[in-house]
């Protein structure tokens, strides 16, 4: 069946449809990763946004229900230029044609995904409609295409109720803002104790379990959207509990302690971006998964500096805080997809709670 | 950290003569890092034997010395020029090995000059079986369970324990020489004691047979900071057991998981941190296709075939970052030269499919097995690019140049389902052809991965292009069925046979759908930042980004594609510097070409670079969209002048010499019209189609005849016959491809071969200088030791030539270049071959003579005439230099191959010996070639009659150097009755012991072998050739051949060689 892919201006892609057949609009990204297309998938981060993979061949080894990073799929829609229509890998249970329709994601194949991203490259990040409407009228559409906003996503998905990963470690506090499973996995891995609470949670709540550590995961949306949120992060930061943020996290931190943060044009999603960590001159490669983004300019260099830059655009990537153990970071050291470079930080976090135990 | 104050004169050494497994990527990667390193202001000094590569040019390093890649040399060298430091990682193993063996003797220190790039205790650890093995161990990186062995019984021991097969792999060998799998205790004895042989230390590794698991390859650079990036990872559709040279290569990889991707990933930063490597480095993997375990196969800590690819399949320049690297530079400061915004510490993101396929040389070597093992056997590559598998997949086999366009181009329609099985058991180079065929009968998909191992993704990519081929057979030809057949890059002729329509109907028919190729841009970065640098690549499912420039001058270069035997990187060389002339003319400038290995497919060599197939549907996808003023097409080889047809009709204006001109060339009576107007006497000869005629022309002119086809290069299918028998055979063999000119059937002259490379504006010419050739006529000029200036010509022929070739130049209008071939027989001088193009001499001819003659060619081609230029018109001034370029072959890579010399060409390579005397320039180039046997001085004559009476000359000198003469029987007669003291031996078919049980002792330097000439090359005489190459002795089949070297043997003693200065002629 035709789908078309709306953006807000005018601009019509015509593919094929794919995965589950229903209209929606949603926040049009890119995602440069050659591989990982589960976990992209699955991210949380990315809820109110359809994903185009710029790699043009998906699906190609299938889906490996292990390599899910949360539940469920949380995209708008998947855009790709071509799915596999054979999955071939030792470990996969079925196609991602499958998948799509189980998790009842619309999508498009078959459109030039370069120009595609060449279009958000220029332009920047915009809103778009996939439909299978054939009879679609631009001057209706258009409109109700620009109108939309991704809203409350944190709260669609974080978990409903507190969960915990038996450890004989540290007892981490894991603020699930729509955290990625390999953030709680990686801390286990480490011998933590992962307690996992929803996003509302309560400041108040998580310092009374007397946690050692807690770690504010990533998440989707616009971090300044999450009032509530915030002001229970401030109260974290007062706490003087260890504290190692990812993305959201990391965001909610700095506006927390006042800085402020802002929409890139379009954004940092992929698998090879360049962060340096300025403590060492040390580069590494990072999967990063970010449209907003910490400005540096409006950091009190009395609560906390960079401390990681992005080598490409010089963007923030990571702070640490002035006379606190706290350090937070823009991309993901729990990759998933991508690379394992910086899964160091993780044992930094462990250092920072008191070394191994 | 920035430049490193301590360096200021870099010696970089070369990869010496292209040999199958070190081809032309090593110039691309030394002129890349030569360029790199001047643009810091750095002054390098470049050593390298092969006088065909563009790194050896003065425009490319201040000093340059053409010498052999010898300690000795190498020693000299640094006495001269005081480098501070040496680059040894960007030469290949050749470079490496010479690096290595002048650093472990103590003369580096002793110099103070110091290994940049990469230190020897790292090049140990990679390199050295053992430690490599250690250290992968001490990390916990795993390895197959193997054991390094220094003779035949500890490996028949330890394969007892592990179990056959067994893998094979010598230390110190490049592509794999002498290596394979060993199924039984015969194989591993045999493959064992030749690996010993061939082995620098004696060492080879007997490991656990590894065969069938993925094979996935990891391109890595770390700095000196520590920094570690991947530029990308490949994968090879054919699973471990094949050379990752012979195998087709796909990248990204596209059937493992980000799990198993960033597994390989983590573990190739791991590797190259432990061995403490600043530059580039290649991991192999073999990867279990069931589970996560995998193998590390090897580590190369140098810039390779692979990372030349890796860099053309992704825009990043490894070379240049790892000659930065080298000085000093971390990645985060070295720019993104692709982007210009962006930085070296990123890794590349692909939004497209890249295909490589190995261009193997068995239309050469047909008695050759097409077997492919782990011993590499490829002479060259291509490499394409597309949006998705299938298209990637068509458009390299297209680019291969080897009479396929499609899967349909090996006919298996005969074997039937049974047989298919069997033949997919084989692993040759057919093997996808043979996998379509079995798709065709509906073999099981399963089955055929049961069998061959290729993982099913691919499998399924090969149906869906055998699938397409019945919908085109079958179907309606729809818009929508015709617009999939153009994604996944059916060509239009394909689809014509197909439907049964005209190639020009399917044409129109996509234009009347504006079906269209678009051309999308590699940038390293999936369009994420804006990219400078135009490198394009074509597609049929998506929006044209080919920049729409209108420069006042826009002219079409096209390349030579895949490297093979006939023709190499020579031709890159003319490209390339055409393209820079041009550029200087104010021209922009585009190449079309498709191979991943050459200069000329850097993305800053022309203002535009199309990694495309040269044919003429592709070349005309891009003319339409670039409407070029006109294209040039004598640099590019035949690969090029192949497309003079159709870019007419195109309506392109091919510049310099006319295509009716070239035409005239090449059309035997049209040549032989204005031959007959120059008054220029040629061997007798006519045009035939059939064996009949030809046996009917070869008894009007008389034995001895020569055979060949028209419109070739490299001598393709030529030979000398002496009997009808021969002539049948030859016209059968050259009749194997469908001719679409006729074969020339001529007398064949025994005489003095003379090469002229000229150029001319019209009016004028400019010859550079007269060569001859050592080997008398009736071996192919590219096998033959070319001498200049002309040594053993009088004055009057001399003369003559410079006449003919004049008439020549004028009568065919050649604007550019020419290159004439003559034999002198009897102080009469005979024209035996014209190209009105570049050759193979031509960047040879232009270093010796410091005359830049395709600079010249170009410049004359734009209008400028040779008096205008400054030169004198003529013959130019003899330079006080010798030099002798000497052909350097691959015979021990291809089993089965007949080494034996004749008119079609045989060599991969060349090298340059340069000297004020001609026995010094002898002796060099063949140390150059690697020919030096004075081990044991022990050699075995066993000469054809007619060579008899040079031979004792031959033999006499030998015995006055102290050599022993072994000799078959009327070899030895004749020697003994001469006074030559020669040890009778028995032939192979005779009782032992024999020739055979002589060599196999591993005392014998050298055998003479002069085949008597025909069909009848006796059977013996070829084992004889075989079994010299395969235990690693000199074999030399021409008598002219064996007599420079006892010339060169003779003056072998003086230990001072005169070091020549390229860049100072």
């Amino acid at each position: 069946m035709k789908a078309f892919l709306i953006l807000e201006d005018g601009t019509v892609f015509t593919g094929t449809s794919i995965g589950a057949n229903k209209e929606v609009i949603s926040e049009i990204v890119f995602n440069t990763s050659m591989t990982g297309y589960l976990e992209v998938l699955t991210d949380p981060s990315y809820a109110g946004q359809a994903v185009t993979m710029t790699y043009p061949l998906i699906g190609n080894y299938g889906i490996c229900r292990a390599d899910m990073e949360s539940l469920k799929c949380w995209h708008d829609g998947f855009i790709v230029r071509e799915l596999s229509r054979v999955p071939s890998n030792f470990r996969s249970e079925y196609s991602i044609q499958q998948f799509l329709i189980e998790n009842d994601i619309p999508g498009i194949s078959g459109i030039d995904t370069r120009a595609l991203t060449k279009i958000l490259r220029e332009k920047g990040t915009m809103n778009g409609m996939i439909t299978t409407n054939e009879n679609y009228d631009l001057s209706v559409i258009i409109p109700r295409i620009k109108e939309f906003k991704a809203k409350k996503v944190v709260e669609k998905v974080t978990c409903k109720e507190k969960q915990v990963l038996k450890g004989s470690g540290y007892k981490v506090a894991l603020m699930d803002f729509g955290a990625k499973k390999n953030i709680a996995r990686s801390l286990n891995e480490r011998g933590c104790e992962v307690t996992i609470y929803p996003a509302l949670t309560t400041a108040e709540e998580i310092l009374s379990a007397n946690p050692d550590g807690i770690m504010l995961s990533n998440g989707p949306g616009d971090p300044k959207e999450c009032v509530s949120i915030i002001r229970e992060v401030k109260k974290l930061y007062d706490s003087n509990v260890p504290i190692f943020a990812i993305c959201l996290g990391h965001q909610l931190m700095a506006l927390a302690t006042g800085a402020d943060t802002h929409k890139l044009k379009y954004g940092h999603r992929g698998a090879n971006h360049p962060v340096k960590d300025l403590q060492t001159g040390r580069v590494y490669i990072s999967s990063q998964n970010h449209g907003y983004v910490v400005d540096e300019a409006t950091l009190d260099p009395q609560i906390a500096k960079p401390a990681f830059i992005n080598v490409n655009d010089k963007t923030n990537e990571g702070l640490s805080y002035i006379g606190k153990n706290i350090f937070t970071v823009q991309f993901h050291p729990e990759a998933c997809a991508g690379p394992q470079d910086t899964d160091y930080l993780f044992d930094r976090f462990i250092d920072m709670m008191g070394g191994a135990k | 950290m920035p430049l490193n104050k301590d360096i200021k004169k870099v010696l970089v050494i070369g990869s010496g003569p292209i040999v199958i497994g070190q081809a032309a990527e090593f110039d691309y990667a030394g002129t890349q890092a030569c360029r790199s390193l001047k643009e810091e202001g750095l002054e390098v000094v470049l050593v390298n034997s092969n006088p065909a590569t563009i790194m050896t040019d003065k425009d490319i390093a201040d000093e340059v010395y053409i010498e052999p890649l010898t300690v000795k040399a190498l020693e000299q060298i640094i006495l001269k020029e005081k480098p501070d430091s040496i680059l040894p990682t960007l030469g290949g193993q050749a470079g490496l090995n010479l690096a290595m063996e002048i650093e472990e003797s103590g003369f580096l220190k002793e110099h103070n000059v110091k290994l940049i790039g990469t230190t020897s205790l790292t090049i140990k650890k990679a390199e050295d079986r053992l430690e490599f093995k250690n250290t992968m161990e001490k990390i916990g990186e795993p390895v197959a369970a193997s054991l390094v062995v220094e003779n035949v019984q500890d490996g028949v021991d330890f394969a007892a324990k592990i179990g056959y097969p067994v893998v094979l792999r010598p230390a110190y060998t490049l592509g794999g020489s002498g290596g394979g799998i060993a199924h039984n205790v015969q194989e591993l004895e045999d493959i064992l004691a030749n690996g010993l042989r061939l082995s620098r230390v004696g060492q080879v590794l007997v490991e656990r047979c590894i065969a069938g698991w993925k094979e996935i390859e990891y391109e890595v650079m770390r700095d000196s900071a520590g920094n570690c990036i991947t530029v990308c990872n490949m994968e090879n559709i054919d699973p471990v057991g094949v050379h990752t040279g012979d195998s087709i290569v796909v990248a990204p990889s596209q059937t493992l998981s980000d799990k198993e991707y960033q597994m390989l990933r983590t573990s190739a930063l791991n590797i190259i941190t432990e061995l403490n490597i600043t530059g580039g480095c290649n991991v192999q993997y073999a990867l279990h296709p069931e589970s996560f375990e995998y193998c590390v196969i090897e580590v190369n800590p140098r810039v390779s075939r692979s990372s030349a690819l890796a860099s053309k399949a992704t825009g990043y320049p490894i070379a240049k970052v790892a000659a930065k690297i080298a000085i000093g530079y971390t990645l985060d400061e070295i720019k993104n030269a692709i982007t210009g915004k962006t930085y070296a510490s990123f890794e590349p993101a692909l939004d497209y499919c890249v295909v490589k396929m190995p261009r193997l040389p068995f239309d050469k070597f047909i008695t050759a097995k097409r077997t492919l093992t782990t011993q590499m056997k490829a002479t060259g590559e291509v490499m394409s690019i597309c949006t998705n598998f299938e298209g990637g997949l068509m458009k390299a086999i297209r680019s291969l140049e080897q009479h396929v366009d499609s899967l349909m181009s090996y006919d298996f329609t005969a074997l039937s389902v049974e047989e298919l099985e069997e033949q997919l058991a084989k692993v040759d180079d057919r093997r996808i052809w043979v996998i379509a065929e079995a798709l065709r009968k509906k073999m099981d998909p399963v089955k055929i991965h049961d069998i061959t191992k290729i993982d099913l993704w691919f499998i399924d990519k090969i149906q869906i292009i055998v699938d397409m081929e019945e919908a085109l057979r079958t179907r309606p030809l729809t818009r929508e069925l015709l617009a999939e057949a153009k994604r996944i890059e059916f060509p239009d002729n394909v689809i014509a046979r197909l439907t049964g329509k005209k190639e020009t109907e399917i044409k129109e028919l996509r234009h009347e759908y504006n079906i269209r190729a678009a051309y999308k841009m590699v940038d390293t970065c999936a369009a994420e930042f804006e990219a400078a640098t135009p490198y394009y690549y074509s597609c049929f499912d998506g929006e044209n980004e080919a920049a729409d420039t209108k420069p006042e001058k826009k002219v079409l270069i096209l390349g030579s594609g895949p490297i093979r035997i006939g023709q190499g990187i020579e031709f890159d060389y003319c490209s390339v510097h055409c393209t820079w002339a041009f550029k200087k003319e104010g021209y922009e400038t585009i190449i079309i070409n498709n191979n991943p290995e050459t200069v000329s497919t850097d993305f800053d060599i022309a203002d535009k670079l199309y990694f495309e197939p040269l044919t003429p549907e592709d070349v005309e996808s891009i003319v339409d969209i670039e409407k070029p003023d006109g294209a040039v097409v004598q640099f590019g080889g035949q690969t090029a002048i192949k497309l003079t047809e159709s870019l007419m009709k195109m309506g392109v204006p091919i510049l310099g010499t006319s295509a009716e001109d070239v035409d005239a060339a090449e059309d035997r009576e049209l040549f032989d019209k204005i031959l007959e107007q120059c008054q220029i006497p040629r061997p007798q000869g006519h045009t035939v189609f059939t064996r009949e005629e030809a046996i009917k022309v070869a008894n009007e002119l008389g034995y001895p005849v020569l055979v060949r086809p028209s419109y070739v290069l490299g001598g393709q299918g030529m030979q000398i016959a002496i009997s009808d028998e021969d002539v049948s055979q030859f016209m059968d063999i050259i009749n194997r491809i469908q001719q679409d000119h006729p074969i020339l059937v001529d007398k064949y002259l025994m005489g003095k071969e003379i090469e002229v490379d000229a150029v001319c504006d019209g009016e004028d010419i400019l010859i550079p200088g007269i060569m001859e050739h050592i080997e008398r006529a009736g071996i192919h000029s590219g096998d033959s030791i070319s001498v200049y200036p002309v040594q053993s010509i009088s004055q009057k022929a001399k003369d003559t030539i410079v006449e003919y070739t004049k008439r020549l130049a004028r009568a065919l209008h050649v604007k550019g270049l020419i290159n004439i071939q003559f034999i002198v027989c009897q102080d009469e001088v005979y024209v035996i071959e014209v190209n009105p193009r570049s050759s193979r001499t031509v960047p040879y001819i232009s270093k010796v003579t410091g005359i830049p003659i395709v600079k010249l060619a170009t410049r004359v081609i734009v209008g400028n005439t040779i008096k205008g230029l400054g030169y004198e018109p003529g013959l130019q001034k003899e330079s006080k230099y010798i030099a002798i370029k000497m052909p350097v072959f691959s015979f021990e890579k291809i089993r089965g191959a007949d080494i034996s010399l004749g008119p079609e060409m045989k060599s991969t390579g060349e090298c340059l010996g340069i000297s004020p005397n001609f026995n010094e320039a002898l002796y060099k180039a063949f140390q150059g070639a690697g020919i030096n046997p004075t081990r044991h001085k022990q050699i075995i004559m066993t000469v054809r009659k007619e060579d008899r009476e040079e031979a004792i000359d031959i033999g006499r000198r030998f015995e006055a150097l102290g050599y022993k003469i072994y000799a078959t029987r009327g070899t030895a007669r004749d020697l003994n009755a001469a006074g030559v003291h020669a040890i009778k031996i028995n032939k192979v078919e005779q009782e032992a012991p024999t020739l055979l049980d002589l060599l196999l002792e591993h005392k014998i330097d050298l055998v003479i072998d002069t085949p008597s000439s025909g069909v009848d090359k006796a059977k013996d005489g070829f084992i004889i050739r075989r079994t010299a190459i395969e235990t690693g002795v000199t074999c030399l089949t021409s008598i002219d051949t064996a007599k420079a070297l006892i010339s060169s043997l003779e003056v072998a003693h003086s230990n001072e060689l005169n070091l020549v200065n390229i860049a100072e002629i």
